[in-house]
């Protein structure tokens, strides 16, 4: 297994390095550039040397070494800097955003929290409601709470969180008053008033989001219980004399959560690269919001920059998800 | 052996399985699958019945609706005197101990995620308050008994041979000291070689443990070996219960004689070659005909047979045949069209509770 993981861990590198290759001049050849944000009554010597302090004169791939340099080598001092408060990178160029001239690196730290508390919980809570859904919808399939499930997953498969979520502000922030409409970025949790308001603001959002991903989720369980329910060793543990407990979430359960975790950490990934659409509906000042300010700006190294960590992210959790199975499975050997 | 312990363990009345059929947009119930259509027999203790018949005729789900792994339509099955198919749920629990299944297919039937030991002595846990390490003393008694090396116990199934996988099967099904093991199609799924091991080892474990059988196979010399009284079943049916000796030596029923001239001889010289070859096929479980089951392939049907079905009665000591052509009183001797009628008897039997 050790050896599997370090084998695709080694293989990642080329892999990632064609999509930093790709993403880098995909973003580059993409119309719009830092130099058309200058206004027109900028003099053309004033505008060279913009463009030059920007370092937009050089050629491309000098350009993308350079930014791998300072991704992969100047980027990660600067963490351990931070961490350690030692001085590795003082003096080292950062990947500095056209919009802020700040660092790109300090900017997504800022937007993170936002995302990871709210699209992170939204996944949370999608994954907590499928996962009883699904099993209980498979254990009594075709019953009313089967169908009721079905349709609530159709609705969360085929109805936009854009139209979703508005419905769910129109229902419960306009027409109830139990919610706000507009996350607050800006309230820090202090007492436990702060907290509820935390709650309050953060349940819209969550909701619009959970209902979507326990759609996908919940269906998925569903299946994979079903294939498990009718495999000759349920009806085995049922001959032993088990408990129908036992059987649904011993046996069949664990075998069913096989595919179903992989699903889960696969989808983890898209928590990082936020939810644009309903980032943007509910004002939270994520990662998911920062991107389309990058992209509406013309931020080429922001735009660049983020789209390799999403990804890295995936890269990441479809190793993490490969040698989960591994782990679940006792028939999948990696050697 | 029969006559050594007369006592019956396993008595079946009128066990009727169902399998409904919902069609239309409304999806309304409109038919059912007949899958068994009242079974009656009985197991004395000690005894191993073999229940023979060609695919789909039902064997296997008697085999199952006898140990309530399904919800039996109608019927009783009783087992030492309790009705398995009207126990509550928490008592039929209770009750599994005494009655076990070996299954057909080994590697499906055991969870691929637990290892040998935990298969083994899961019952042990659900059953019992013994302790870990003398469960992991049984887990060690059963492998021996079933000849599996101790060193196996934290395998998972898939790291076995075909054959091994029906030893743990096996050994699973006896942790609990069963009376009664259903074997369904034990062999078929394993190779011809290891076949042989396998009946061997189940009947070796007969003869120490004093275990009954109800061995479901479609392998008539397999039978032949293993079995004491054979019922050959139809279309959800019996046709013929007899002794073993008896039904191989002269089968009654017209199916059965069929079914049976499709054993091979293993003497060439005394290989007889008259095979009766039915016609057609067998008719859908889910519209039987109307008369006997087999009247619509039967070399020998008249006109009673497509009217009314037979009942299954003892036409000589220990023998029952389901056919119009044997009554009680005339024994072997062909009764001809002329025989009793004795109309709907068999709905009274399947009402039976």
């Amino acid at each position: 297994m050790l050896t599997y993981t370090l084998r695709r861990l080694l293989l990642a590198i080329p892999t990632l390095l064609l999509i930093s290759l790709v993403i880098f001049f995909l973003v580059d050849l993409a119309p719009g550039s830092p130099a058309s944000e200058i206004p027109l009554t900028v003099p053309p010597d004033v505008r060279a040397k913009i463009l030059e302090s920007m370092g937009i004169n050089q050629p491309v791939y000098v350009r993308y070494l350079l930014w791998l340099k300072q991704f992969f080598y100047v980027e990660p001092l600067n963490g351990i800097d931070a961490l350690f408060g030692t001085s590795f990178a003082d003096g080292m160029q950062r990947i500095i955003s056209y919009q802020t001239r700040g660092p790109v690196f300090s900017l997504i730290g800022e937007r993170i929290p936002q995302t990871l508390k709210v699209i992170g919980t939204a996944y949370l809570v999608g994954v907590l409601i499928a996962v009883p859904i699904g099993i209980y919808s498979a254990y009594r399939q075709y019953s009313w709470f089967d169908q009721a499930g079905t349709l609530l997953a159709m609705i969360g498969f085929s109805v936009p969180t854009f139209f979703s979520g508005t419905l769910l502000i129109i229902i419960f922030s306009v027409m109830l008053g139990w919610f706000p409409t507009k996350y607050d970025t800006t309230l820090v949790v202090t007492d436990w008033a702060s907290f509820v308001k935390q709650i309050k603001q953060m349940t819209l959002p969550v909701m619009t989001l959970g209902l979507a991903n326990a759609a996908a989720i919940s269906r998925y369980m569903r299946s994979s219980m079903l294939e498990n329910m009718g495999h000759d060793y349920v009806r085995t543990a049922r001959a032993k004399g088990m408990s129908e407990r036992t059987v649904v979430l011993k046996h069949v359960l664990r075998n069913s959560m096989i595919p179903v975790v992989t699903v889960i950490a696969l989808g983890i990934p898209s928590i990082f690269g936020g939810a644009i659409i309903t980032e943007n509906l509910f004002g939270v000042n994520g990662i998911g919001s920062a991107l389309i300010g990058a992209i509406h700006g013309n931020d080429l190294p922001m735009v660049q920059t983020l789209a390799f960590i999403f990804a890295i992210l995936i890269v990441l959790f479809n190793l993490i998800a490969d040698v989960l199975y591994g782990l679940l499975d006792p028939r999948i050997r990696y050697d | 052996m029969l006559d050594a312990s007369p006592q019956t363990l396993v008595r079946v009345d009128g066990l009727k399985m169902y399998f409904p059929i919902y069609s239309g947009i409304l999806r309304r119930h409109t038919g059912d699958v007949k899958a068994v259509d009242g079974v009656s027999f009985d197991i004395q203790q000690g005894e191993t019945l073999g229940l023979v018949g060609e695919s789909g005729c039902g064997k296997s789900t008697v085999g199952r609706a006898l140990l309530r792994l399904y919800e039996p339509t109608a019927g009783s099955v009783v087992i030492e005197g309790e009705d398995i198919a009207t126990l509550s749920p928490e008592a039929l629990r209770k009750k599994r101990p005494t009655m076990q299944m070996v299954f057909q297919d080994p590697q499906a039937s055991l969870n691929p995620r637990m290892t040998l030991a935990n298969i083994i002595s899961e019952p042990l846990v659900e059953h019992t308050n013994w302790s870990p390490e003398r469960r992991l003393e049984r887990v060690y008694e059963l492998m021996d008994a079933v000849g599996l090396n101790r060193r196996f116990a934290n395998r998972f199934p898939h790291e076995f041979s075909g054959g091994q996988r029906q030893r743990i099967g096996i050994a699973r099904a006896l942790a609990l000291n069963p009376k009664f093991i259903v074997c369904d199609e034990p062999i078929a799924a394993l190779d011809v070689s290891i076949q042989a091991q396998v009946v061997n080892l189940l009947e070796d474990l007969q003869e120490k443990l004093g275990l009954t059988y109800l061995f479901i196979s479609h392998d008539l010399s397999m039978v032949r070996h293993i079995a004491d009284r054979v019922a050959v079943m139809y279309l959800g049916r019996i046709a013929e219960l007899s002794p073993r000796d008896a039904l191989f030596a002269n089968p009654l029923h017209p199916y059965a004689e069929a079914l049976l001239s499709a054993v091979n001889e293993p003497d060439p010289s005394l290989a007889r070659r008259q095979r009766i070859i039915l016609k057609g096929d067998v008719p859908s479980p889910a519209r039987p005909p109307k008369g006997c089951n087999f009247c619509t392939r039967c070399p020998k049907a008249f006109a009673r047979c497509h009217a009314e079905k037979p009942e299954l009665q003892e036409v000589e000591p220990g023998r029952h045949v389901a056919c119009f052509l044997y009554t009680p009183e005339t024994g072997d001797a062909k009764a001809g069209p002329t025989g009793v009628p004795e109309a709907n008897e068999h709905l009274q039997q399947g009402e039976t509770k």
